[in-house]
């Protein structure tokens, strides 16, 4: 005696993720609105774009060739300041990032150094290096201390907020192994946590300098000192030529630590 | 040597994972603590160390009460407690010698663990035991390259270079294959007869429970529900355990041939 096969549906469709379909339909409808009204709001002239491009086919034939003799004699020096507050300001950013990520990682520290540390890395992330670097030239005048200062802080709100997130990622039964052994807290950070985070925080240390460098051009515009300050003058003094030189070796550098910092997180991993 | 009274087990969500625990182990006994997934055997051997804290009950090791221990003399204790992990738990990125010396954490101080400074007598202890499971050329390789089986014995060597009194053992061979599962058993059981060490082995394969423990103790939604004889197991104990099913396939009679064959096997791999 055969059971008789139920009749299963023949066609099946994948459930909706908004669940209600007049939320559903009106997110939809609305966002189309929006934006349909945004690009009709955006005024564009485009005779003004059409003026505009010979304008800049000028400036970019000002470009070249690019003069790398340095009429200036500032644009070494300039170029030089500007690595070594990307170097000092990496070094104490990342020396204060360490315990602020420690503290911020919910799994280490207890709720009050939790909220506190997340604040610090909250405040740092809410300024763009620019506003900050505005802040340090007004706190501590012109020149290249008031750049580090500014690049310091940017590489708090960027290093501690990865390390932290990084320490909430670790595979918790290793740390719980070396726990378990009766180590005290610091041997447990050096032997459990230290391990798991350390690639990673080499390559973005590495990533930190490259962003520290470029940022120290912008910087250099509002005052903080560096490759900025040159630059800016450059371009004040209609020197385009020399500008180019500038910001062609700005790019080289900039690509060379690309490369650096992806060779060195292979070879960490 | 280690005595369990009503402990208590709640967690945040309300739900009891151990309702009121008595156990008395003494000294060198092996125990095999078996039971289905979510009884609690796992959070039974983490609440003598306080890897999970116990909301009620009193643990005693020998004579000293851990329950109400201040962190310091935890710590302390908590060397006199080897664990061993189901997913092995060793530190990836460390090195074999580094995994198995971190079981000293407990008894060195921070610099001298910082660099790998361990005293003469840890080095020598490390290699002994590292000799003694089979793994000599394996001293400066990284974790991550090693075995299944290899890391568990890393694990192992970790566990007793504490010099502990008790092993707690945590689901040794669940990510194991069934020979290198039998080798581990046997080489924990061998170790503990070797050194006198008590142990509770939490473990799901109720045959290896059976060949390699001197008792078995049933767990059921956080109670006690067997503690006896290996050969007590019978059809009626593990429906009550575990629930219906057919038990008289896995219960069979621990073969004295089987053992002997399996020990000649391994001699000559």
């Amino acid at each position: 005696m055969s059971v008789a096969e139920p009749d299963f549906p023949s066609s099946w469709k994948k459930p909706p993720f908004i669940k209600s379909p007049l939320l559903r339909w009106s997110i939809i409808i609305g966002s189309a609105i929006y934006l349909a009204l945004a690009f009709g709001t955006m005024d564009v002239d485009w005779e003004r774009a059409a003026e505009g491009l010979p304008r800049g086919k000028r400036f970019l034939a000002a470009f070249f060739p690019p003069n790398f003799s340095d009429n200036l004699g500032v644009m070494w020096d300039g170029i030089f300041e500007s690595i070594w507050m990307a170097i000092i300001s990496t070094v104490a950013g990342i020396a204060l990032s360490i315990p602020i990520g420690l503290g911020a990682a919910r799994n280490l520290a207890p709720k009050w150094v939790y909220l506190v540390c997340r604040s610090i890395i909250g405040g740092s992330r809410t300024f763009p290096e620019i506003i900050l670097a505005i802040f340090a030239v007004k706190l501590f005048g012109f020149g290249p201390f008031a750049g580090f200062v500014a690049l310091s802080i940017g590489t708090i709100g960027f290093y501690a907020k990865l390390l932290a997130e990084d320490i909430e990622n670790i595979n918790p039964t290793q740390a719980e192994a070396i726990k378990a052994t009766g180590s005290s807290w610091p041997q447990w950070i050096n032997y459990a946590i230290q391990p798991q985070v350390m690639p990673r925080m080499i390559g973005l240390s590495v990533y930190r300098l490259d962003i520290n460098f470029r940022e120290s051009a912008v910087v250099g515009i509002v005052g903080g000192g560096g490759i900025g300050a040159t630059l800016n003058t450059a371009f004040e003094r209609y020197e385009f030529d020399t500008a180019a030189a500038i910001l062609l070796i700005i790019i080289g550098i900039v690509m060379a630590l690309e490369y650096t910092s992806g060779y060195l997180r292979k070879w960490v991993q | 040597m280690l005595r369990l009274e009503g402990l208590k087990k709640r967690y945040k969500t309300g739900d009891y994972a151990l309702q009121g625990v008595d156990l008395e182990i003494p000294d060198g006994q092996v125990i095999a603590l078996i039971g289905p997934s979510g009884a609690g055997k796992s959070t039974l051997i983490r609440c003598v160390n306080r890897l999970v804290e116990p909301t009620e009950g009193k643990v005693y090791l020998g004579d000293l009460e851990l329950t109400t221990l201040s962190s310091s003399k935890l710590r302390k204790a908590r060397r006199r407690m080897g664990m061993i992990f189901q997913e092995y738990a060793l530190v990836e990125r460390l090195t074999v010698m580094e995994n198995i010396l971190s079981g000293r954490l407990g008894y060195v101080g921070f610099w001298a663990s910082c660099f790998r400074k361990f005293p003469k007598k840890d080095i020598q202890e490390a290699y002994r035991l590292l000799d003694r499971v089979g793994l000599m050329h394996m001293a400066d390789k990284r974790a991550d390259e090693l075995s299944g089986g290899q890391r568990q014995r890393v694990g192992i060597c970790r566990a007793l270079i504490q010099d502990p009194d008790l092993l707690l053992v945590d689901e040794p061979t669940a990510s194991l294959d069934p020979k290198t599962s039998r080798q581990i058993m046997r080489l924990i059981n061998e170790l503990c007869k070797e050194r006198g060490l008590a142990a509770i082995i939490n473990i799901h394969d109720v045959l290896l429970a059976q060949m390699y423990s001197q008792r078995v103790v049933g767990l059921k939604l956080g109670e006690i529900v067997y503690d006896g004889k290996p050969d007590g197991l019978n059809p009626a104990v593990l429906t009550n355990i575990y629930g219906e099913e057919d038990w008289e396939a896995t219960i069979e009679e621990v073969d004295e041939d089987e053992l002997v064959e399996d020990e000649v096997e391994e001699a000559t791999v």
